[in-house]
């Protein structure tokens, strides 16, 4: 990489596309074909970016993920050599990194389901409350989906508090129950489920307001033929606006799946930037892995197995993404 | 709930349906009660006096308002700066992202080409890497692109997760505006360049708006990057608030008082844009 590269991708190109030769309209082609160069010089500096901080990076990872790589050759004492599959193998043969897949896998999908399902419900009820309930519950979903991941997580940390949290308070009002002094992050199933309450509390209003969006374009007129054909509520539901949701349901459990893999500040900072090993999930571990024990090379393969494990999930979103594409 | 709600559907006389909209209404209650509940401890806390907020026993309510807490806040660690440094990093991400993402977008949604397809797909591929799981090679890249520290680097490795996600949305507002505008335009005598510039991009507007505001939010926002690849010295807003602890270990109430100067306007750049946002996204989403 040159100078030349990152200058070019600080500095906004100011580019405005060369005026194309006069072109004759031709309103009867779906997409007017101007001279074959321009949507290329139109792409390029995008193009130009995502392949020097993403495409290389990428490359990066994997090349990285069979080599030794730790503090000396960080600091270019000595020069990276390959290590063909030892990262690899070192990796899958510790049996902290299944207990870390699995964890990760059941946390992951505890947000996901938790999302999807509280999501519908919630986006089935603004159809049915009053305007002003309506009102209120989009604010309340609106602040939280605004939130600051990470302002997010010290709030939660102080509702959660040992000593003086609300939660414990509160809890401890109702009779028989005595949680004030209760750390909630002793173990790590209960550390994570609070964890998994702020990711789903995140991600519930963007699910919530996606669907909202989509209910409104199912036709009245089809869940009214089907109560007239005997369907009870969840008979509607089930076949006539599930079908309907589908693409969007497709989408957005794919994002959730993406994103709720790839949680990190929110484990990083309620473990105040050290997460214990009961807390360990992919991405943690992988971080720690390089930055911590400065193992480059391994820290790379377990993020790599974490992109590919992903991979299965991305190929169904893509292929949503692109029929929504088509459709113009 | 599914019983609950057959039995609701089920109630045809009116007297019925009213009183299921009102069980509905108090259930959509509970719901803005705690869904909104950790935004409102927030605002409590940071506007609580200090004694308060170590009552452990605390009331739900409102106890007197101070604003000891929001200068406590200011005069613990250097605010402005972290916050100076997020601004200028969002916005400069913003001006080049929204700049570079409108021609790609163009080039996606307006031009039929050879390689259009593995363009979009390649764009979208790049939205599905975890960020994550590429620190590591972006930090020795800007390692040994002597970026490290600056702030020109993390502009850089923001626009990864600004650009697809830009060019996308923009796609979806260009895809909305009729072609034949454009080429009505261009049989008056228009260049296509002119057809664009004066009928494309000011019905463009609103949706560049309503990006740009949602990219400024996700640069704001983002704290692994902005960890990792900026020392202490030049940290930015989200890092400095989740690095906030005094002598006395972890004050809360002052914690919360940053946290309410961080979100706030946040929040409400959040509330304008929104609805054009979830607009944009779902363009042709769904498609009976």
């Amino acid at each position: 990489m040159s100078a030349a590269d990152t200058t070019t991708a600080k500095v906004p190109p100011t580019r405005q596309s060369p005026p194309p030769p006069p072109v004759v309209p031709r309103p009867r082609g779906r997409r007017s074909s101007g001279g074959a160069a321009t949507p290329w010089l139109l792409l390029a500096p995008c193009l130009l970016v995502l392949a020097l901080v993403m495409g290389y990076p990428l490359v990066r990872l994997v090349t990285l993920s069979f080599q030794k790589f730790g503090q000396s050759q960080l600091w270019g004492f000595q020069p990276a050599e390959s290590v063909g599959f030892d990262n690899f193998t070192g990796v899958l043969g510790d049996g902290e990194f299944w207990q870390v897949v699995i964890r990760t896998i059941v946390f992951a999908a505890g947000c996901v389901i938790f999302t999807m399902v509280i999501g519908m419900l919630i986006a089935l009820l603004l159809q049915r409350v009053s305007g002003w309930v309506k009102t209120l519950v989009n604010i309340a979903l609106v602040a939280g989906w605004g939130m600051p991941v990470i302002v997010a997580t010290t709030v939660f940390k102080w509702l959660f508090d040992a000593d003086y949290g609300i939660l414990n308070a509160v809890l401890s009002r109702l009779p028989g129950v005595e949680l004030i002094g209760h750390n909630w992050f002793a173990s790590g199933p209960q550390g994570l489920a609070v964890i998994m309450l702020l990711v789903v509390w995140g991600a519930v209003p963007f699910v919530v307001i996606t669907l909202s969006a989509g209910l409104t374009q199912v036709p009245a007129e089809l869940e009214e033929a089907a109560r007239l054909d005997g369907a009870g509520a969840w008979g509607v539901f089930r076949y006539v606006t599930l079908p309907i949701l589908k693409p969007i349901i497709v989408m957005l459990t794919t994002l959730s799946v993406i994103w709720d893999m790839g949680v990190f500040p929110q484990v990083f900072v309620m473990r105040n930037g050290h997460p214990e090993a009961e807390f360990q999930i992919l991405t943690t571990y992988s971080y720690d892995r390089a930055f911590v024990v400065n193992d480059y090379g391994q820290g790379s393969a377990i993020a790599l197995i974490t992109v590919l494990l992903l991979l299965g999930v991305v190929a169904v979103y893509m292929r949503q993404m692109l029929k929504i594409g088509e459709v113009e | 709930m599914s019983a609950v709600a057959s039995e609701a559907s089920r109630a045809g006389s009116r007297s019925g349906r009213r009183r299921s909209k009102s069980g509905w209404n108090l259930l959509g209650l509970l719901v803005f009660a705690v869904a909104g509940f950790p935004v409102y401890w927030m605002l409590n806390t940071a506007f609580k006096p200090a004694k308060d907020a170590i009552d452990p026993d605390p009331s739900l309510l409102p106890t007197g308002i101070t604003l000891d807490n929001f200068s406590r806040a200011l005069h613990i660690a250097d605010f402005w700066g972290p916050v100076g440094r997020s601004l200028l990093v969002s916005l400069a991400v913003v001006a080049i992202g929204v700049v570079v993402g409108m021609l790609a977008a163009l080039a996606i949604s307006r031009f039929a080409f050879r390689g259009r397809k593995i363009v979009i797909v390649g764009i979208l591929a790049v939205q599905m890497v975890p960020l994550v799981a590429m620190i590591i090679p972006v930090f020795l890249l800007l390692n040994d692109l002597g970026q490290y520290d600056k702030l020109s680097g993390l502009i850089l490795t923001y626009l990864t997760f600004i650009l697809p996600f830009t060019v996308w949305t923009l796609r979806g507002f260009i895809v909305n505006i009729p072609k034949e505008l454009e080429e009505a335009a261009m049989v008056d005598g228009c260049s296509r360049t002119g057809a664009f510039v004066r009928v494309v991009f000011p019905l463009l507007a609103p949706g560049m708006v309503a990006t740009s505001v949602y990219g400024f939010i996700q640069a704001w926002n983002e704290y692994l990057y902005a960890l990792m690849l900026l020392s202490q010295k030049n940290q930015t807003a989200t890092v400095w608030l989740s690095n906030f602890s005094t002598k006395h270990g972890t004050e809360y109430a002052p914690m919360m008082a940053g946290a309410t100067m961080m979100a706030l306007p946040i929040v409400a750049l959040f509330l304008l844009v929104q609805r054009k946002m979830a607009a944009g996204l779902t363009a042709g989403a769904v498609k009976g």
